[in-house]
This record gives C-alpha cells, sequence and structure tokens, in this order.
C-alpha cells in the first residue's frame, strides 16, 4: 500500500554516498588537473588583465574619441554617435568610468572568444546532421540551467577570478552565436548552392564563396545576441570576483542602496542599446545586395 | 557515325527511396509507378532511358512536371546519381570519375543554366559571370576580362555593377546564361532556363540563345515543359513521360508522327504552320504555278506569300533549283490535321 502514498526512494544513505563520490571524485579531478587546466587558460588571462589595463590607462578622451569613432563607422549614424558620446561622459561624470572599462574589458574578451569558438561550431553542426542532433541538447542545457549551478564546479576547479568568470560569461553566451550560424548556412539558397555544385565548387569554395557570405546576417544576429547575453551575465560574473559594473550592483543588493543599484544598472543598459544598435546596422548593412535599387 | 555523339545516356534508371536497388527489377519487370509508390514505397524517376545527343546539337527534353526531365539533366554531370546505368560523356564514363575528376568536368566540361537562376545574391553581375572561372582558379582580374565579352553578348552592358536583385528576371537569366558561358565549357545543361519568365522575354531569351548556338555550337541539352519552346530551338526532341522517352525526334517527326495519344495531345495546340516547313508537304505536279519559295520556309510564310499573288500554290526551291510544288491545299490540311490517324502518313512523306 505503501508504494501508492509515497513514492519509492533511493534510501538516504545510499543517496548521501551517491552525491559524495560525484564530489570527491570531481574534487580528485580538480586536484590532479586544475593547475593545468589553469595554465591552458592563461593566455585569456593575460589578454583580458592587458585589455583592461590598456582601457584603464587610456586617458578617456582619447577612449571616447574611439567609441565615438567606433560608434560612427559602425551605424553611420550621427544621432547614435552622439548619444554614445553623451551617454559616457554622464557615466564618468558620475564616477562609474573604471567600473564601465573593466565591464567594457571582459564583453570584448567573452565576445572574442565565442566568436572564434561559435561559428566554427556552428559550421560543424550545418555540415552533418549529426553534429547538429549531438550539440543541440549541449546548447539547451547551456542557456537553460541556472548560472550558479556551473559556476559551483568553475569555481572549484578555476577559484575565484577573472578566467572562471570569463568562462561562466562565455558558456552563458555562446548558444547564440552557434545556433545563428548554423541556421544561417542551413537556411541559404537551396538552388545557389546547387549551382555553385554544379560549377565545380570544392566544399572550402562553397563555404567561403557562398555559404558564410549568405549566412552573414544570421552570424552578425548571433553576435549581437552573444554581446547582449554577455552583458546580462556581468552582474553574475561579479559574484565571482570578476570587476566591473556588476560590483556595485552586488554591492546595492545587500546594502539596499537603490540609487548606486540603478545608476550601475543603467550603465549595463546604456553599454548593451549601444552594442545592440551598432552590430544591428552592421547587419543591415551586410544585407545591402538583397534590397533592389529600382 | 558514333564519333559525333558528344552525350550518351545508356539504359538509366532512377528510384528514389529508402532502399533504390531492392526496387529496379520491379521496375525492369514493367511495375507502374503509381503501383511502386503506392505498394512499395519508391518513386520512379527515371525508367530505362536512352538518349544519344550528337555533338553541337540543341537537344531539346520536353516533359510535364514529373516526368523526370529535372531529374534527368542533374544525372549529366551527376549532381543526381543513378540507381542503375551508364552516362558517356566523348566516351568517358561520367559514373566511374573521382569526385576531383567530377569536380573537373563540372568546372570545365559541362556548365549549367537554372530555372530559378542560382545566381549568388551577394556578388555584382560580372563577379557572378566570372563565378565559374574563379572557381577554375583563374585569377580574378583574367576572370573579369574574359567575361566582359559575355557580357557584351548576352546583351548585358552598362549592367556589371549591379547585383542580381536590381535585374529583372530576364536579364538575371541573361547573367545565368553568360556565366554558363564563360566557362567554355563544350556542353550547356539547361534547366527550364526561361520557364520562369514570362513570355516575351522568354521569346526574346530563345532568340539569344538561338543567336548564341549559331556561333557557338555547343552541344546544348535544354529541359521544358513548353512544347512551343521545344519545337523552336531543338534540333532534335525528346519527350518524357513517368521517366521514360516516348519519343524522340525533329520537331517535323513529333508534329507529323506523334509516337501515342500522349504525345498527340500534346501537340494538338500547336501552331503547325509555325513549325513545320514546306518540304514536309511539298510534293511534284506541274499543275501548280506561282511564287517560288524556299524549301525550309515555314508554311506560315509560305501561306502568306502565296495568299498574296494569289495562286494556287508555289514553286519549291532549294539552291537555286526546283525540287518540287506545293498547294494551298495541302498546306492548309497540314495545319489543320488534328488527330493521329486521319490520313496516311504518304501524304506527308
Amino acid at each position: 500500500m505503501s508504494l501508492f502514498t509515497e513514492f519509492p526512494k533511493m534510501g538516504r544513505t545510499d543517496l548521501r554516498d551517491f552525491k559524495k563520490g560525484i564530489d570527491e571524485s570531481f574534487r580528485d579531478f580538480t586536484f590532479n588537473y586544475g593547475e593545468a587546466i589553469e595554465t591552458f587558460f592563461d593566455p585569456l588571462l593575460f589578454f583580458l588583465v592587458w585589455l583592461e589595463k590598456l582601457f584603464l590607462n587610456t586617458p578617456w578622451p582619447i577612449i571616447i574619441v574611439i567609441i565615438a569613432v567606433l560608434v560612427y563607422f559602425g551605424s553611420r549614424s550621427i544621432k547614435l554617435t552622439i548619444g554614445a558620446v553623451l551617454a559616457f561622459l554622464v557615466i564618468g561624470y558620475l564616477d562609474m568610468w573604471d567600473d564601465t572599462m573593466a565591464t567594457l574589458a571582459i564583453i570584448s574578451v567573452a565576445t572574442i572568444v565565442c566568436i572564434s569558438v561559435g561559428i566554427p561550431i556552428g559550421i560543424l553542426m550545418a555540415r552533418s546532421e549529426r553534429t547538429q542532433t549531438l550539440i543541440t541538447p549541449i546548447l539547451d542545457v547551456m542557456q537553460t540551467i541556472p548560472s550558479f549551478v556551473y559556476l559551483i564546479p568553475v569555481v572549484m576547479l578555476l577559484g575565484i577570478g577573472k578566467v572562471p568568470g570569463l568562462l561562466a560569461v562565455c558558456i552563458y553566451a555562446i548558444p547564440p552565436i552557434v545556433r545563428l550560424t548554423n541556421l544561417g548556412i542551413r537556411l541559404v539558397d537551396k538552388d545557389v548552392m546547387e549551382a555553385s555544385e554544379a560549377f565545380g565548387a570544392s566544399y572550402r569554395q562553397k563555404l567561403l564563396g557562398v555559404q558564410i557570405p549568405l549566412a552573414l546576417p544570421n552570424i552578425f544576429a548571433g553576435v549581437n545576441q552573444t554581446i547582449m547575453m554577455a552583458l546580462s551575465m556581468v552582474v553574475i560574473a561579479s559574484m565571482i570576483g570578476v570587476k566591473g559594473l556588476g560590483v556595485p550592483v552586488l554591492r546595492a543588493i545587500s546594502n539596499q542602496y537603490l540609487a548606486l543599484g540603478v545608476m550601475n544598472g543603467l550603465a549595463i543598459v546604456v553599454l548593451a542599446i549601444l552594442f545592440d544598435r551598432v552590430s544591428q546596422k552592421i547587419g543591415k548593412r551586410l544585407q545591402a545586395h538583397t534590397e533592389s535599387t529600382k | 557515325m558514333m564519333s559525333d555523339v558528344k552525350v550518351a545516356i545508356k539504359n538509366l534508371y532512377k528510384i528514389f527511396g529508402n532502399n533504390p536497388s531492392t526496387m529496379i527489377d520491379k521496375v525492369k519487370d514493367g511495375i507502374s509507378k503509381s503501383d511502386l509508390l503506392e505498394n512499395h514505397g519508391h518513386v520512379l524517376g527515371l525508367d530505362d532511358v536512352n538518349l544519344e545527343v550528337k555533338e553541337s546539337q540543341l537537344q531539346v527534353v520536353m516533359g510535364l512536371s514529373g516526368s523526370g526531365k529535372s531529374t534527368l539533366i542533374r544525372h549529366i554531370n551527376r549532381l543526381i546519381e543513378p540507381t542503375l546505368g551508364e552516362i558517356l560523356v566523348d566516351g568517358d564514363d561520367i559514373l566511374s570519375m573521382s569526385v576531383s575528376e567530377l569536380r573537373e568536368f563540372r568546372r570545365r566540361k559541362a556548365s549549367m543554366v537554372f530555372q530559378t537562376f542560382g545566381l549568388l545574391p551577394h556578388r555584382k553581375v560580372i563577379e557572378n559571370i566570372s563565378y565559374g572561372l574563379t572557381i577554375q582558379g583563374v585569377t580574378k582580374q583574367e576572370a573579369f576580362e574574359r567575361s566582359a565579352q559575355w557580357i557584351e553578348s548576352v546583351g548585358l552592358n552598362g549592367f556589371e555593377n549591379h547585383y542580381p536583385a536590381q535585374l529583372s528576371g530576364g536579364m538575371q537569366q541573361r547573367v545565368g546564361l553568360a556565366r554558363a558561358l564563360a566557362t567554355d565549357a563544350d556542353i550547356l545543361l539547361m534547366d527550364e532556363a526561361f520557364s520562369a519568365l514570362d513570355p516575351l522575354i522568354r521569346s526574346d531569351m530563345q532568340d539569344v540563345l538561338l543567336a548564341l548556338q549559331h556561333k557557338l555550337h555547343k552541344t546544348i541539352i535544354f529541359i521544358t515543359h513548353d512544347l512551343d519552346e521545344a519545337l523552336k530551338l531543338g534540333d532534335n526532341i525528346a519527350i518524357l513521360r513517368d521517366g521514360a522517352v516516348i519519343q524522340s525526334g525533329s520537331a517535323e517527326d513529333i508534329i507529323l508522327k506523334p509516337a501515342d495519344d500522349y504525345v498527340t495531345d500534346f501537340i494538338k495546340d500547336i501552331n503547325k504552320a509555325r513549325v513545320l516547313k514546306v518540304s514536309a508537304v511539298m510534293a511534284n505536279t506541274d499543275t501548280i504555278m506561282g511564287p517560288e519559295i524556299q524549301e525550309t520556309t515555314i508554311i506560315e510564310d509560305a501561306l502568306q506569300t502565296v495568299s498574296k499573288s494569289g495562286s494556287n500554290g508555289a514553286i519549291v526551291m532549294k539552291n537555286g533549283e526546283k525540287v518540287g510544288t506545293v498547294s494551298l491545299t495541302d498546306m492548309i490540311l497540314a495545319i489543320a490535321r488534328s488527330s493521329k490517324n486521319t490520313d496516311s502518313d504518304t501524304v506527308y512523306r
């Protein structure tokens, strides 16, 4: 009878031993390989620190000029450029300059990592059905699992610091670029692919000459999404020692500092909007050939 | 005569489905297309196709949708693998080619024009036309130089730097045609190349193709569902139905001696006056007096000439000599004939 009223459970001690077993084996793994893995990520750490220092040590007027130039050439919009300059002036005036630069550095590095890892994975996925069925569930897990859950093993493995923070950001932010690269390549017009095939194009010629260029708008949408998701991870990453706008937000949460939280939160929003507008404009320009001038 | 056969297709079968090779015997035993689909879940694409395309000829393959014509043309450059059969181009077996040999074949020997154009939307007209050349590994500059003459000959002057989306359908297909010609391949595969164009443009493009062929003498395999187009273009026409060739011959053969009711149905609405030449209805009687016309004049033009002159027929000439006569009534009879067996073939020789 009790079978119907009570769910058949694993024994209490068994369950405890089971969990303990997993924890201990992972701890052993960390003990044995943690250092090696840390060394593996050293170049990344070096690059991140270098970029952060570069952003922080460059005089602010130069940074603002560079941002204005980049925004203008990305968007070709005077309005957006003026908006960006004003936003950064306000950010500096409200004493958030250093944190903003630190965030900018980690977002830039995370985006570079995501693009250079994500696009090749997306290409592989588009190439075969099997890799697609293999990788899709992994991406689903990466996107849906609560960030705190994978922070545990990451911190166990690499401790607290910039690299684990960067890793956490990348785990969360990489799925869109992978998915949209895959999708973009798969959506390339079959007739165009057939024509390319009929003219004797090799796999490489098809990939570089037809698939990637035609998938670019989608790939760019992926880059845009990746940047947005990386920005949204800033606060969580600061929990494990990443400097930036997330730190004051965390402080504001634990001390109920309303103004501090809102200000830094809005600074993240400003960065997000700028990245989004500029990258969307670039994406649109990539599709210029689809518009007829007649 | 074997030597001038450019493309030979021998006993070609294509069955679509999960396990085509197990179905081949059933198909050889003559199972019907619908039976194969309903009871065995396989689709019969091509059924024992034999076709010889002679060098420098324009071979038309005609059939309605689902007849397997697009499947057939894709076998020639092996975009589709056959279930069984042989395809020889210049005596070389296409099916035994390795991946790199096949690539080389597609790059240099046979180029293709598509119904949906298949242009690269992100490349300009000149880049599209030189696409085949860049695939061959020709430098960009040389490819552009060699493509320039084709821009001229298909009438795209001034459009070099446009993107395909900025051109009309007819202009886009000119790009497609120039792209195929630019590789200097001997064989041109045209898959319903003009079917997506509206009638006037289509007629224009047919003229462009005929004019080019007059100069270039390529071996062209042209797929169409339009009989008028087939009759206008084809040196030889093969009619495909349910994956099998049911008749193959010249335009006149098909009109005057349709192989079965299916073909008869096909040619029912055709303007025969525009296809048949006076030689097809020529006789030799002394009672006919009238203007002199060439043997190759189509009946439509001959009727004009004869009725203007008010005579009862015309004298047929070839190389400046009289070879026979043609009467007004015979010509009218020829274009009015609508069913297969009304007259004996002797009248029309």
